[in-house]
């Protein structure tokens, strides 16, 4: 560490004022989520939603190898701190969030279906894998553009047993797309570990069936995932094909708003806390505590305004109902 | 009479078949430790072992198509979908599958499964966790599709269901679980393919299913008070359908309306419709066949957006009351 900021990058990888706004997005997606799970337990939103604490290394480092705005996302249900990674508006997230007509989705989509078309950002998913065929003819049509685009696609380790993953990579392999394939493994499907899930050590050992290169890196540490990232980016930016990216990370919290998580022991969940991706990358470019705390502030003032943002936002009109069904 | 959930009646039915036939497993996404996304396995992990409660990675078809495999070899496996909506993953095996092997195979094979399914809008899960598609199952001979409206039928109907040598569709819904009502404890059936006269009155039939069931009979309560008596009839089973209650009481009513969350556009109720409309109970009619059904929309994440998309009980009323005044 002392080495690489001595050359004067963070990590070997980060300038100050990167790393910096590194830190920030992740106080901020952590605030994001802290807010969530708050506004659930009080009944504010109904439905559900899937809380990504403990996973934001994975989210910040991804898209800052990445050309968010102009690559295109696909996102995953515990997306929240994908989007906001990818540059989007925590206001107008919020109100999605909440259903308000101001947001991201005009209140029809809710946590799991925010998407911000305008910025390339396909939307988060409902389904576990459904993104992935999706991102074949993303890849397809970033070729027949011949633009220097990518697809980001993310998944779960559960997402990687659905026929959709194998069809995929297999199809995105064949035609050399430029699609990146980010599985974000954290250790378990709703309640299965991935260790009964699969028979293989690595979900990226996958990746050699279809002849395409697969990593595993650990997720909780920023510039590691940032590196593998970079390395995937231009090995599929320069028009080699699609490349598989493992993430291993861990998440805090339940699957969704009602999980007594008796599949796991508290134990497991303290080491992993203790692996915690914020207080790790602040250690990295020698940030002290109390400026930590100092940024958590305000990152937690952004979230407040932005339930203002969302509270003073009017519902939908009821009147308009059948909108956006068709074109 | 002990009154208990629909998601424990429905355990109660699973438990009871397990305990008594080695044959019946369960298989699905959850069902273990976690018990069931909706808590209708809880439990049954302790008493049955892993391999009778079986969980599964995420792999929809996979579980489809284990189910066909055991159940044409010897076993009566009942699959969970944890959306109905995830079905569509699993859309070759039992349509493809399930439904034509037995007649493909000159009527030499079964295939006994269930696959149950929670389906249905109202907790805010939005348009991919939330929707009804029990037509598309009416629509394919060879499969069975049962939708309870009531924990002792859930029981019934479950029990039913896993003794049927044929593949069941089995739809629950989500509003429904927590949902109380007087159950046997014993062991009972309900028979597949009984329509059941829930309430009898005699100035408009009510055709409905699954949790318009419910609607429909906190409406006739409102409207008992204003003078007019709703029959109400649920089908119980789609497929295969007992039309004889429902022409029956077209035939005692003169007009009839058809409620169900489904989307109305080649929803279930279009084959209601038609079924009344080519019976004898035709010429009684007095008014036209109305249905009330699910927008033609998908099912918005927002509560207010959400609920106004599917038929509420001050619909079921106002329709009602319309239709008995002949005001359509
Ligand atoms: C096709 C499909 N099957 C099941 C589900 C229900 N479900 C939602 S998230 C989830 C677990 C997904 O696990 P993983 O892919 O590892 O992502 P994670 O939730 O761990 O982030 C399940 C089973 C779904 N939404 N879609
Ligand atoms: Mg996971």
């Amino acid at each position: 560490m002392v080495n690489s900021q001595a050359e004067g990058l963070i990590g070997g990888v980060f300038t100050r004022e990167k790393a910096l706004d590194l830190i920030d997005t992740m106080l901020l997606v952590r605030s994001f989520e802290e807010n969530a799970e708050e506004m659930f337990s009080l009944g504010k939103v109904h439905g559900t939603m899937h809380l990504s604490i403990g996973q934001e290394g994975v989210a910040v480092g991804t898209a800052s190898a990445l050309r968010p705005r102009h690559d295109y996302l696909l996102n995953v249900h515990r997306g929240h701190g994908h989007f906001l990674a990818w540059g989007g508006d925590v206001n107008r997230m919020m109100a999605e969030f909440t259903g308000k007509e101001t947001g991201y989705c005009r209140g029809r989509g809710g946590s799991m279906h925010i998407a911000d078309v305008e910025a390339n950002n396909l939307g988060a998913q409902g389904i576990v894998g459904g993104n992935m065929p999706i991102s074949v003819g993303v890849g397809l049509s970033i070729k027949a553009h011949q633009t220097d685009q990518v697809a980001l696609c993310i998944f779960g380790d559960g997402a990687s047993n659905e026929g959709a993953f194998h069809e995929s990579l297999n199809m995105a392999s064949i035609w050399k797309l430029p699609v990146i394939y980010l599985c974000e493994n954290n250790a378990y499907g709703m309640s299965m570990s991935i260790k009964k899930a699969i028979n293989v050590p690595h979900i990226s050992d996958r990746a050699s069936a279809y002849g395409i290169p697969g990593v595993t890196v650990d997720g909780n540490d920023v510039v590691e995932v940032y590196k593998a990232m970079k390395l995937a980016e231009e090995y599929t930016r320069s028009g080699n094909g699609p490349y598989l990216v493992e993430a291993e990370t861990y998440r805090w919290k339940g699957h969704s708003k009602s999980d007594k998580q008796a599949y796991r022991t508290r134990d497991e969940v303290k080491e992993w806390m203790s692996k915690e991706p914020i207080q790790r990358f602040a250690k990295v470019i020698g940030m002290g505590e109390e400026e930590v705390e100092q940024r958590r502030l305000t990152a937690r003032e952004k979230i407040k305004k932005a339930v203002e943002f969302a509270e003073s936002s009017p519902e939908p009109a009821v009147k308009d109902i059948l909108e956006g069904v068709y074109a | 009479m002990r009154e208990i959930t629909y998601v424990e009646a429905l355990r109660e039915a699973i438990r009871m078949a397990m305990e008594k036939d080695p044959s019946v497993f369960v298989i699905g996404e959850d069902i273990g430790v976690y018990g069931g996304a909706f808590g209708v396995t809880a439990g049954l992990i302790d008493q049955f072992g892993k391999d009778r409660i079986i969980d599964t990675p995420i792999s929809e078809a996979g579980i489809a198509g284990a189910c066909v495999g055991a159940a044409l070899t010897g076993m009566r496996p009942i699959g969970e979908m944890q959306f109905s909506d995830f079905v569509v993953l699993a859309m070759e095996q039992l349509t493809l599958q399930a439904a034509k092997v037995r007649f493909m195979f000159g009527g030499k094979a079964t295939v006994p499964m269930v696959m149950r399914l929670a389906g249905g809008s109202g907790t805010g899960a939005a348009a991919q966790h939330s929707e009804s598609l029990e037509a598309w199952f009416v629509h394919v001979p060879g499969l069975k599709v049962v939708m309870p409206s009531s924990p002792a039928e859930a029981k019934g109907l479950l029990l039913a269901s896993i003794y049927d040598d044929n593949p069941v569709l089995f739809f629950e819904h989500k509003l429904l679980y927590k949902t109380k009502g007087p159950v046997p404890e014993e062991w009972y059936t309900t028979p597949l393919g009984k329509s059941k006269v829930v309430r009898e009155g005699k100035h408009l039939t009510v055709v409905a299913t699954s949790i318009e069931v419910v609607r429909a009979q906190q409406a006739a309560e409102i409207l008992s008070k204003e003078g007019i008596e709703l029959e109400i009839i649920d089908p119980r089973t789609l497929r295969p359908l007992d039309m004889e209650p429902i022409v029956n009481s077209v035939m005692k009513t003169g007009k009839v309306l058809i409620v169900h969350e489904a989307v109305k556009m080649g929803g279930f109720g279009g084959e209601v419709a038609a079924q009344i409309a080519e019976s004898r109970a035709f010429g009684y009619l007095d008014a036209p066949i109305r249905r009330l059904a699910g927008l033609d929309m998908p099912i918005p994440y927002n509560r207010n957006l959400e609920a106004h998309a599917v038929p509420q009980v001050e619909n079921i009323v106002d329709e009602a009351r319309n239709l008995v005044k002949g005001v359509y």
